[in-house]
C-alpha cells in the first residue's frame, strides 16, 4: 500500500526537510509505525501516550479527517495521499 | 418581508437559490441529485457573519458585559470585524480588531472605513497569534469587551435560530447540510438545528488547506482548537486546497453567475463531493452550501485573473477563509 505523506513544517526536522515522505501501511496506525523506523521519533509527535491522535493535529486521507473515516484504523489503499496538518484557527 | 426599520433588522432572511449546472441531476424525483446556494453576501455588510455579530452584541447588552461607551475587541481576519463594526457604530460603541498583516487590502480599508482600529499581529503567526494577541489585550485593557467568536456560544445560537431554520422553512427536502470551518459557529449552530429536525442530514465541514507559511507554527502544542467546536455535530470534514477553492469559485461565476469569496469555492468543492458520492450511490440528494461572502473583498489577491495555476500560487501564502 504505497502511499504519499505531506509532511507540515514544523515537523520537517523529522523527515530531513523532506516536504513529501513515500509510506506503506494497511491503515493509518500501520503507516504511522512504518514511518517512524525510518523517522524516529515521528509518530510521537502525532499520537498521544493514551494512543489516540494528538488533539491539535489533523490527519487526512484524501482531504478528508480521519476523525471521521475510523481514525488510527482508517484503511490505506495503494496511491492514496495522506497530509498531517497541525490544528489553527480559522474562521474571519 | 422587504421593509426593515434599521439595518440592523435586515440580518439574516437570504435567498436559497438553485445551481442547475452544477449540480450533478437536476430534477424532481427519487433522483434528483441538487445543490442549493445560500446566498449569505445578501446580509448588510456582505458576509454570514453579520448573524453572529449581531447576535454577540445583543446577547453581551442583555448579560450586562456590553453597556454604553464600551469598546469591542476581536480577533479577526476580516469580514467578523467589518459586521461587528457596522453593529459598534450604530449602537454607539468603539471597535478594535486585530488582525494578522497578511489579509487583503480591501478588509483593512472596509474596517477602517467602519470606524474600527486595526491592530496587526505578525503574518507568521497566522490567526492563532491574533488570538492570543487579543487575549492578551483584553486582559490588560479591562475596559475592552471581548465578544471572542472562537468560545462565544452567541455565534452558534445565531445560526441555530436563523439560518437552520431558514433552509428547513425553504427546502423541507435537505438531505446535506456544507459550510466553511473556522470559528465552527456556523456548523455547530446549523448543524445542531438540522439534526434535530431532519433524520439521517449531513453536516459537512470544508476547512481551508493553505501553504506553510500561513501555519506558522514552532510547535505542534501551539495549535488551536476553537472552543465551540464540537465533532459530534459533523458528519464529516474535508481540508481543501486553494487551488481547488479557486478552481471552484470560478465555477460558480462561469456556470451560475454567483461572484463569491474564495471559502465559498472551498465549500461548494465538499459539496460537490459529497453530491457525486450520492448520485454513484443513486440516492436522492439536496445538497445546501453556504456562499459566505461575495468576491469583491478578494479582487486585489488577483484571485480572478490570469491562470488558475497562477492564481492559486499567488492565494498559497495569504489568508482567504
Amino acid at each position: 500500500m504505497a502511499v504519499e505523506v505531506k509532511i507540515p513544517t514544523i515537523l520537517r526536522t523529522y523527515t530531513g526537510g523532506a516536504k513529501t515522505v513515500p509510506g506503506d501501511g494497511a491503515n493509518l496506525s500501520a503507516l504511522l509505525d512504518d514511518l517512524d523506523a525510518r523517522y524516529a521519533g515521528l509518530k510521537g509527535r502525532l499520537i498521544t501516550e493514551d494512543g489516540s491522535l494528538h488533539r491539535f493535529v489533523n490527519v487526512y486521507v484524501n482531504d478528508e479527517d480521519v476523525r471521521f473515516t475510523g481514525s488510527l484504523d482508517t484503511a490505506l489503499s495503494d496511491g492514496d495521499s495522506v497530509t498531517i496538518l497541525p490544528a489553527v484557527a480559522g474562521g474571519s | 418581508m422587504a421593509r426593515y426599520g434599521s439595518l440592523l433588522e435586515a440580518v439574516g432572511g437570504t435567498p436559497l437559490v438553485g445551481l442547475p449546472r452544477l449540480s450533478p441531476r437536476w430534477e424532481d424525483g427519487e433522483r434528483a441529485v441538487r445543490l442549493w446556494a445560500k446566498l449569505e453576501d445578501r446580509n448588510p455588510t456582505g458576509s454570514i457573519k453579520d448573524r453572529a455579530a449581531a447576535m454577540m452584541i445583543a446577547a453581551a447588552e442583555a448579560d450586562g458585559r456590553l453597556t454604553p461607551g464600551c469598546t469591542i475587541l476581536e480577533p479577526t481576519s476580516g469580514n467578523t470585524g467589518i459586521s461587528m463594526a457596522m453593529v459598534a457604530k450604530l449602537k454607539g460603541y468603539g471597535m478594535v480588531c486585530v488582525m494578522p498583516e497578511n489579509t487583503s487590502e480591501e478588509r483593512r480599508q472596509l474596517l477602517e472605513m467602519f470606524g474600527a482600529r486595526i491592530i496587526s499581529s505578525p503574518a507568521a503567526g497566522g490567526s492563532n497569534q491574533a488570538v492570543a494577541m487579543a487575549k492578551k489585550l483584553a486582559a490588560d485593557n479591562p475596559d475592552w469587551v471581548m465578544l471572542y467568536q472562537y468560545g462565544n456560544p452567541a455565534n452558534a445560537q445565531a445560526h441555530y435560530e436563523g439560518t437552520g431554520p431558514e433552509i428547513l422553512a425553504d427546502l423541507p427536502t435537505v438531505t446535506h447540510f456544507v459550510a466553511g470551518l473556522g470559528t465552527t459557529g456556523t456548523l455547530m449552530g446549523t448543524g445542531r438545528f438540522l439534526r434535530e429536525k431532519v433524520p439521517g442530514i449531513q453536516i459537512v465541514a470544508a476547512e481551508p488547506r493553505y501553504g506553510d507559511l500561513v501555519y506558522g507554527l514552532r510547535n505542534i502544542d501551539e495549535g488551536f482548537v476553537p472552543e465551540l467546536y464540537d465533532d459530534s455535530v459533523l458528519t464529516t470534514r474535508f481540508s481543501v486546497t486553494s487551488y481547488d477553492a479557486l478552481r471552484r469559485t470560478r465555477d460558480l461565476v462561469e456556470q451560475e453567475g454567483i461572484f463569491a469569496g474564495i471559502s465559498s469555492g472551498a465549500i461548494l468543492h465538499a459539496a460537490l463531493g459529497v453530491a457525486e458520492k450520492a448520485d454513484k450511490a443513486g440516492e436522492r440528494a439536496d445538497v445546501v452550501f453556504i456562499i459566505a461572502d461575495g468576491g469583491w473583498k478578494y479582487l486585489s489577491t488577483g484571485a480572478y485573473a490570469g491562470s488558475l495555476q497562477q492564481a492559486a500560487e499567488r492565494l498559497e501564502h495569504q489568508l482567504w477563509a
